[in-house]
């Protein structure tokens, strides 16, 4: 039990990255050496670290989709409040759906960006198996899709951006989430969402999953972080049902094209933006900088744009999505 | 028994699971009831619209049926007939979707899972979608939200209310994120139809879950059920894994939904086409 929870205080790597833990032991041991002060092992370590550095970038350089997935549920990746803490000013988080209750995988509030005021909305998950818990691990119930529909209402009524961020595994599959309509929950915001009259930007930052995620990311941009997911089903969920073999869920994730690069292709998605090397979470500082960087590109041009165009270029934008034959 | 005769059973038990919903009824002079066992002569259980007469059991219905319980006299003519599904991604599992797709085309003997029409009903010019349950589950990809959002569209050129009966396992995986884009096609769509104040009607058949249900099923101004249909989000094995326990009785059919707000009225398929005239007039009037 110790020693796991040490394991959680420092560092941890993903499972494809086995090459670094040697690496990182060797450092580890230069540094005790070093800081025992009878040898100057500067030079090794800056050596080292160098050659982690370069490792890392080989290993990321070639994820497979698999991996990938691995990467946007990493447990130290960022959240949706550490994102929301490094980007934006002033942020006052709103709670509640006025009918049932308050749902912690769902944050939502009003927050400053550039001294802009902007309305901020997105799944938390969390960074241990306590804060997973709590938070459901970030797969919301109905009321926390009503609490992010009445926060973006309010972002409407005062003419507001709205930036909403997703990472979930999915809406949650539970007894009280039916009796409380999970589906009319997502379907409501799916249309109240195209008719919203302000700006509105979607990243995800994680895990895409499902209705679960579209149920806030109807946005006029919608872009991904690098090393993402976004996905109509789980790769282990396609792999049992339509391959019939649980085990398969790497060819799932090839076969769906969940990545971000996949997805830019299919023109579901607006832009990708760049991560740090090894992911978000190995410099969430970097990470939320690029992000910051293209929320303000991409709001930019549609601020100008009246009540009546924003909703034209909403609805244009999702009643493209399609590919068919005719005739 | 060898293991060849277990692994048999096993494919045959499969077969007349998935077969059994779509015995095509003049072919056989009895059917029985899936739900109470009583043998049923095929033709009486047309004459009662495909309902068990011992226990009211709905059996599921074709577009065709359905069409042709709701518009006797063939007073309708159908849209976008011609939009069919491809295999965009490449898509394989245990088999290509290409081939999916063409062999659920001759099976079903419809293109896709929804057909959709402009009609008259009692008279009052509607546009109606019905969804075959037949066709690789109900399944929603591309063609069947590019269908949804076309009917839609011509309804608030026409000005005409739409009516959708839906029946669907969920969005289409072999479609992966292009299935979920639906889910915003239509419900976007529908956006529109409210806009411009035309009636939506919401009919949900056994069974409605995932995508189809988390989109235009739910949204009817007014949501009708067939009585004793699966209704829900998730489907009740996938609920079942996550909370450990079973459910309880009744746990998402049209009932349990009546009973916690999510749909306006249970109705019996006797009494569908009436209501769904007094609904019609009610909007027209």
């Amino acid at each position: 039990m110790a020693k796991a929870e040490q394991k959680n205080n420092t560092r941890r790597l993903l499972p494809f990255e086995k090459p670094l833990e040697e690496l990182y032991e060797k450092l580890d041991k230069l540094k005790t050496i070093g800081s025992a002060g009878k040898m100057d092992m500067s030079e090794e370590i800056r050596l080292l670290e160098k050659r982690i550095e370069a490792t890392r970038q080989q290993i990321f350089a070639k994820l497979n989709p698999i991996q990938v997935v691995q990467v946007a549920r990493f447990i130290q990746r960022p959240t949706t409040l550490e994102y929301v803490s490094m980007i934006f000013d002033d942020f006052l988080e709103l709670h509640g759906d006025r009918n049932f209750s308050d749902d912690p995988a769902m944050i939502a509030g009003v927050a400053k960006l550039e001294g802009r005021s902007v309305v901020v909305l997105g799944h938390q998950k969390g960074h241990s198996t306590k804060e997973y818990l709590a938070r459901n691990l970030g797969m919301a119930n109905p009321e926390g899709y009503r609490k992010a529909l009445r926060i973006m209402r309010l972002a409407e009524r005062y003419n507001k951006p709205i930036i909403s961020f997703i990472d979930t595994p999915g809406a949650y599959p539970g007894l009280g989430a039916e009796e409380r309509g999970q589906a009319e929950a997502i379907a409501k915001n799916l249309r109240e969402m195209a008719e919203l009259t302000v700006p509105f930007i979607s990243i995800i930052t994680g895990e895409g999953g499902s209705g679960g995620a579209l149920g806030i990311a109807m946005g006029n941009r919608v872009l991904m972080m690098e090393f993402s997911i976004y996905s109509v089903i789980s790769p282990e969920g396609c792999a049992s049902i339509l391959f019939r073999d649980a085990t398969r869920a790497s060819d799932a994730a090839v076969a769906m094209k969940i990545t971000s690069k996949d997805l830019l292709e299919l023109n579901v998605i607006d832009e990708i933006i760049k991560e740090p090397v090894g992911g978000a979470h190995n410099d969430p500082d970097l990470a939320a900088k690029n992000m910051k960087a293209a929320i303000l590109r991409n709001l930019e041009p549609l601020l100008p744009l009246s009540h009546h165009e924003l909703i034209a270029d909403r609805y244009n934008k999702y009643r493209k999505m399609g590919i068919y034959n005719e005739g | 028994m060898s293991i060849h005769d277990w692994f048999k059973r096993k494919k045959l038990q499969k077969e007349t699971e998935y077969t059994r919903e779509r015995l095509d009824i003049p072919g056989n002079l009895w059917v029985k009831c899936y739900k109470c066992g009583q043998a049923i002569f095929a033709r009486d259980l047309a004459e009662n619209l495909k309902v068990c007469p011992k226990c009211g059991y709905h059996f599921k219905l074709t577009a065709a049926e359905r069409f042709a319980q709701l518009f006797p006299k063939n007073s309708f003519k159908e849209i976008n007939e011609s939009l069919t599904s491809t295999n965009f991604l490449n898509f394989k599992d245990t088999k290509d979707y290409g081939q999916r797709i063409e062999e659920s085309i001759m099976k079903s003997n419809y293109k896709d899972a929804i057909v959709t029409v402009l009609g008259k009903l009692d008279g009052l010019e509607v546009a109606v979608g019905v969804m075959n349950f037949a066709f690789m589950g109900g399944s929603m990809g591309s063609v069947v939200g590019e269908k949804f959002a076309r009917l839609v569209e011509a309804a608030v050129e026409k000005k005409l209310p739409v009516i959708v009966f839906s029946t669907s396992g969920g969005a289409r995986m072999q479609e992966s994120i292009m299935s979920l884009m639906q889910m915003a096609k239509t419900s976007a769509a529908l956006g529109r139809l409210r806009e411009n104040r035309l009636p939506y009607i919401s009919i949900l058949t056994d069974p409605t879950t995932g995508g189809v249900s988390a989109s235009f099923a739910m949204l009817g101004d007014v949501n009708l059920a067939e009585p004793g249909a699966l209704i829900g989000f998730a489907g009740p094995r996938v609920i079942e894994q996550t909370i450990r326990q079973k459910l309880p009785p009744g746990f998402q059919r049209s009932e349990f939904l009546l009973a916690h707000g999510m749909i306006d009225m249970v109705c019996e398929r006797k009494d569908l086409r009436d209501t769904l005239v007094k609904l019609l007039k009610f909007f027209r009037d």
